[in-house]
């Protein structure tokens, strides 16, 4: 472990602030895919073991509409669709089969589309990396130099559409009449269906914007990373611990998790890089010992 | 004492012998090393999903980190036999039998600490906690560069000395002991599984209140199965490690914690040997699929669809079932 090398870090202000945008731009990322894991997890009851599998895809569905059409927006939109869609139908089709099953069977079914989808990828697009779709044109200019940190703007843009995505998402739960019916769901979903809601609705609809916002982190993380059909194991992991330390089922907990994430991320990079990820577990570990609730999540 | 439980020992004993025997001949009737190589494999990932199953099948804990005892046993032995302590107390001949006990004792010593903390947690939380100590453990053999070899695994090899007329390098030897070993490991799972203890461990899985009732200690009784399981994990561990020469850190992974769990599914969790079944089905599909195509992921994982879906048990629960009803 570089101690010194954290201190030194931590008092330089480029190295600073280029490791906290940096921590920053993962802390958000993360959240898009794990907000909708949480989601799920505290509205259907079911550990979604193949979220990572939505994210692969949204990079996937990305790729192809950015190599037809050759535009940046547009193509993060169809990758963000085009997961909510097979989120849909992943629902409809089979997790709606094990909700009443026990862990085991669902986190199998799980693992079982991750191991299909994984294939099925690889024979459609080829076990190649596929190069990152780059970009948008507007950002293609030299970096901002803030404090002699090198800061690109596309992060800054990154950090800021995902923050409005969190602020939507926080709207939607907490003011509209659906995020009431949601949060009524997870609570007690029997008294909702007495009352005359369709729970069924719910639960896919759940289920379709979580699979939105893990396809929408994927299409936004391709533009800058390369696409591979494992991609999603390691956000998959991540998003898990992220879930456990805020709380499952709280947005504003995983929102919070994710920036202690984002954080240990990027500096743990500075102070041991062979153990970042050995880091994170240390941290999610110690949340199960002395709050399994998570730091946001209420007693049940 | 229920003398019923306390006979059948001889019973299964019987069977052991029989089943090793039978083991043996098979080595002669097959006469061909990928099939002696299968048995060989399914023999140790059958312990290996078997140890899981005490505490999957027998006390419904979904542990989703059993690998770490696996990979614990495997590198115990491997970084043993590759120690200068073989040389310097100079007990060659004794360093193979020295160093299952210790992949027995260690992998156990860190079941230990490992399930005292995560037994207080009850359903999801103890598989994230005992993921999470996976992940640790996995971060720290990637880690130890010098120790453990990285991402590269354990490298270099090791000798494998003659103790006991037991030569470990010729085939045959090793194939007659790693079956003996395991069927003896597996003899003495089921007079645990059958004694009073294992069946403390069922009631537990179906009823928290009634053995607390009882003045059963839950804890103590869940706590000494996960130690049990593990140990016998690491001893699958070291035996694998024996057969590759070596210990890599993908053993550590959460991954090759899911496919003791696919063994379970696929053979059964609610009759003993039913894993044992899954194991032989997991590596038969193994060598099949990987032979005739790329897409190894693919057809397991529509296996694996087919049994959640469609059995939504174990083929040997769903065919004692069958028996039943008939």
């Amino acid at each position: 472990m570089e101690v010194l090398a954290l201190l030194d870090c931590l008092s330089t202000p480029a190295c600073l602030l280029s490791q906290a945008v940096g921590g920053l731009k993962i802390g958000m990322l993360l959240f898009l895919v794990a907000s909708g894991l949480t989601l799920i997890f505290g509205v259907l009851g079911v550990i979604n073991f193949a979220h990572g599998i939505l994210y692969m895809l949204g990079a996937y569905f990305a790729w192809q509409s950015m190599t037809l059409t050759g535009h940046f927006g547009f193509s993060v939109l169809v990758g963000a669709l085009g997961v909510g869609i097979f989120g849909l139908a992943f629902e409809r089709g089979l997790i709606k089969r094990i909700y009443e099953s026990d862990l085991l069977i669902q986190i199998l079914l799980c693992y079982s589309i991750i191991l299909i989808m994984d294939d099925l990828v690889m024979i459609i697009w080829g076990d190649e990396f596929l190069s990152s779709i780059g970009v948008p044109e507007i950002f293609q200019v030299p970096p901002l130099f803030i404090f002699d940190a090198i800061i690109p703007p596309f992060h800054l843009a990154i950090i800021a559409t995902s923050l409005l995505i969190a602020i939507l998402l926080w709207i939607l739960m907490t003011k509209s009449r659906f995020g009431s019916l949601v949060r009524a769901a997870a609570i007690n979903p029997k008294m909702l269906e007495a009352l005359g809601v369709n729970t069924n609705f719910i639960r896919y609809s759940v289920f379709a914007l979580g699979s939105f916002l893990a396809g929408l982190g994927g299409a936004l993380a391709a533009s800058e990373r390369s696409i591979v059909s494992q991609m999603g194991n390691s956000i998959l992991i991540e998003s898990f611990i992220v879930t456990v330390i805020g709380g499952m089922g709280s947005i504003g907990g995983a929102f919070l998790a994710s920036l202690i994430i984002g954080m240990a991320r990027s500096f743990g990079a500075v102070a041991m890089p062979l153990f970042t990820d050995g880091l994170m577990f240390i941290i999610m570990i110690l949340v199960l010992i002395l709050r399994p609730q998570g730091i946001m999540g209420g007693k049940k | 004492m229920n003398p019923f439980i306390r006979d059948s020992y001889k019973k299964d004993a019987f069977y052991s012998v029989i089943s090793w025997i039978t083991l043996l001949s098979l080595y002669f009737i097959f006469n061909d090393h990928g099939i002696q190589d299968i048995i060989t494999k399914v023999a140790i990932l059958g312990l290996f999903a078997m140890s899981l199953n005490i505490l999957v099948g027998y006390l419904g804990l979904i542990a989703f980190g059993h690998a770490t005892f696996f990979a614990a046993g495997a590198y115990t032995l491997g970084l043993f036999l590759q120690s200068d302590f073989v040389n310097i107390y100079n007990i060659g001949p004794w360093s193979i039998p020295i160093a299952l006990i210790l992949s027995i004792l260690l992998p156990g010593i860190l079941a230990t600490i490992i399930g005292a903390i995560c037994i207080r947690l009850r359903e999801i939380y103890f598989s994230f906690l005992t993921l999470a100590f996976q992940m640790v453990i996995y971060s720290i053999i990637l880690a130890l560069v010098s120790i453990t070899g990285g991402d590269q695994g354990l490298m270099g090899g090791f000798s494998k000395p003659p103790f006991l007329g037991i030569d470990l390098g010729n085939h045959f030897h090793f194939y007659a002991f790693t079956t003996f070993i395991v069927i003896l490991a597996i003899f003495l799972m089921r007079q645990m599984i059958e004694s009073p203890f294992g069946y403390g461990l069922r009631l537990i899985r179906d009823n928290h209140e009634r053995p607390a009732a009882l003045g059963f200690n839950i804890r103590s009784h869940q706590l000494l199965a996960f130690i049990i399981a593990g140990s016998l994990a690491g001893l699958a561990g070291s035996l694998q490690a024996l057969l590759d020469v070596g210990a890599y850190p993908e053993w550590a992974f959460w991954s090759k914690s899911a496919e003791p769990l696919f063994m379970i599914l696929l053979g059964g969790m609610q009759t003993f040997l039913g894993p044992l079944l899954g194991a032989l089905i997991f590596e038969l599909l193994n060598d099949f699929v990987t032979a005739n195509t790329r897409y190894y992921g693919l057809i397991l994982g529509l296996v694996i669809l087919f049994f959640v879906l469609g059995f939504r048990r174990g083929l040997l629960d769903w065919i004692i079932l069958k028996g039943r009803k008939n």
